[in-house]
């Protein structure tokens, strides 16, 4: 009974380091944590260290609106997220963990004709691919989301939408600490505040990583450092097609409940959900110049708050509570670069930019799998590195430009 | 807090009233491979420090510029016009 009066330690503290380790994971973020959980649980790898420059889910990982959906545009991109979507849903029985993942459904509003196509061709996809999505009309709309301004008095009128069942909101720290947990206990060893500052290369490989609490040999790398990608590519050689952005969000005082599904309107750049705690969550596009300063600017909630107005005028007098910023890595067609590179032991997970929180278990199992027997599996293929070397993208700009 | 940027026309202005167009890239000369053009199309530095940036006055008077920003500060450090030698020379800008 007493115990309960004291935080017990989710994972153990960390140790000295080990002078090798068959895997070196750059990242103490949700991707990295997932890479190794399934390496060890999947595949038996445990000689496997996590190197966090910061607290484990200081990136994007502890920062995201936490929106997770498979309603992607290309079939590449859905099939992907549909495994993922797939994952989270088992998670929380999987790590034993409260994720608090509610699937109560996402709304892409259409405010266009061209809204409406769009609206369309991403249903089509993913009903191909057994994926619960269609486009329903303002009448479906009002009884999925009553509080919803439907009226022609806005600016954009909404015409339509484009309804996906199971999409939801999660509890992002929670992700993170039941990966981080279940990894440790398998073996992984996870070391906060301690920053990777160099790789040593032999010909085509790297043999071993400089950190601030010094240097460690590894059989392999994996780098999933999101909107620091290019930093740590940089280190080890390789050059990548991003660019690091801020990504801004904002919550109210906590209202009664009564927003259920996830409303995201392209043509307004803006989207709102409601959080179990009552607090509406509202965010936006990234902001367009490159940046790493990760500090939240006053445009942002001027235009997010009027945005968010034009759909929910009943917001009026709420109260803004806080608002962050995260660092978010921008590849040119909005799809990841995941995989291997031109350096034989050196893997990423990168240019998420905006949605990558929905694929951390998708990119541990794809990624775990990867490394541990050396062949990229099928359904990452497509967002291989190489295939901006050979001009040959990926586009979801449709369908994750303002939807995370 | 967003930052000031100088329009080398009009002064300080929010950055907000600005088009960012992207780190200065240098294009492959010649007949180049598809390697070189799609390095220059789409790889980029990302440096979080001094870039040599493209900027346009979109809502002011439309000038394009170019700007040293310290990406990990949004500190503007110099502006100044493209010139038009250089780039024929250098091929940078
Ligand atoms: C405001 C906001 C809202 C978002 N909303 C959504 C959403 O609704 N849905 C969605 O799917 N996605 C969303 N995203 C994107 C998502 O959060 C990210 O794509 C995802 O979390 C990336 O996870 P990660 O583990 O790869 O990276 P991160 O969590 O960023 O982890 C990378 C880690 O690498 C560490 N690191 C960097 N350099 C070094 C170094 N040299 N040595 C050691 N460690 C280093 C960093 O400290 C960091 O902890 C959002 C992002 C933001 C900022
Ligand atoms: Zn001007």
């Amino acid at each position: 009974m007493r115990e309960i009066f004291f935080p017990k330690r989710m994972w153990r503290p960390r140790g000295d380091l080990k002078r090798r380790y068959d895997v070196v994971i750059v990242g103490g973020g949700s991707h990295g944590l997932a890479t190794a959980y399934y390496l060890a649980k999947h595949h038996g790898v445990k000689d496997v260290c996590i190197l966090e420059r910061s607290y484990i889910g200081s990136g994007a990982s502890g920062r995201n609106t936490t929106i997770i959906r498979a309603n992607y545009r290309t079939p590449e991109g859905a099939a992907f997220y549909r495994e993922s979507v797939r994952l989270y849903e088992r998670l929380s029985s999987e790590l034993d963990f409260n994720l608090m993942f509610s699937q109560h459904g996402h709304l892409t509003l259409a405010h266009s004709d061209r809204g409406l196509v769009v609206a369309q061709e991403r249903a089509e996809v993913n009903k191909l691919l057994g994926i619960r999505s269609e486009v329903i009309g303002p009448d479906r709309i009002r009884e999925l989301c009553p509080e919803l301004d439907l009226s022609d008095k806005p600016a954009y009128p909404i015409l339509g939408a484009l309804y996906h069942p199971p999409g939801g909101i999660i509890r992002h720290d929670a992700v993170v600490w039941a990966y981080a947990r279940g990894a440790d206990r398998l073996g992984v060893e996870i070391h906060p505040y301690t920053e990777v500052t160099g790789f040593e290369r032999s010909g085509d490989r790297i043999v071993a990583v400089e950190t601030t609490r010094g240097r460690v040999e590894c059989g392999q790398v994996v780098s999933a450092t999101a909107g620091w990608s290019s930093l740590v590519g940089k280190l080890a050689g390789l050059r990548l097609p991003i660019t690091t952005h801020i990504l801004q969000a904002f919550v109210t005082e906590p209202l009664k409940p009564f927003l259920d599904v996830i409303i995201v309107s392209s043509q307004l750049h803006v989207y709102v959900s409601q959080t179990d705690r009552g607090e509406f969550l509202i965010g936006a596009e990234i902001e367009p110049y490159t940046t790493y300063k990760s500090t939240g600017t006053l445009s942002f909630l001027e235009y997010s708050a009027r945005h968010a107005l034009e759909l929910f005028p009943q917001l009026e007098k709420t109260k803004v509570l806080r608002t962050w910023t995260g660092l978010c890595d921008l590849s040119p067609d909005y799809s990841p670069i995941l995989g291997k590179t031109e350096i034989e032991n050196f893997h990423v997970s990168a240019g998420w930019g905006t949605y990558g929180f929905k694929a951390a278990p998708i990119v541990g199992v794809t990624l775990a799998e990867l490394v541990a027997t050396q062949k990229t599996p099928a359904l990452i293929a497509p967002f291989a590195l190489e295939r901006f070397y050979t001009d040959t993208l990926v586009s979801e700009l449709a369908a994750a430009a303002v939807s995370h | 807090m967003s930052f000031l940027l100088e329009c080398p026309r009009c002064g300080s202005r929010p950055v907000d009233e600005f088009a960012y167009f992207g780190e200065v890239t240098r294009r492959p000369k010649g007949s180049a491979s598809l390697r070189e053009l799609t390095e220059y199309v789409y790889f980029r530095d990302n440096v979080a420090g001094v870039q040599r940036e493209w900027w346009q006055h979109r809502t002011g008077c439309g000038e394009w510029f170019l700007a040293e920003r310290d990406t990990r500060t949004n500190e503007v450090l110099a502006i100044h016009l493209p010139q038009p030698e250089r780039a024929q020379a250098g091929g940078a800008e």
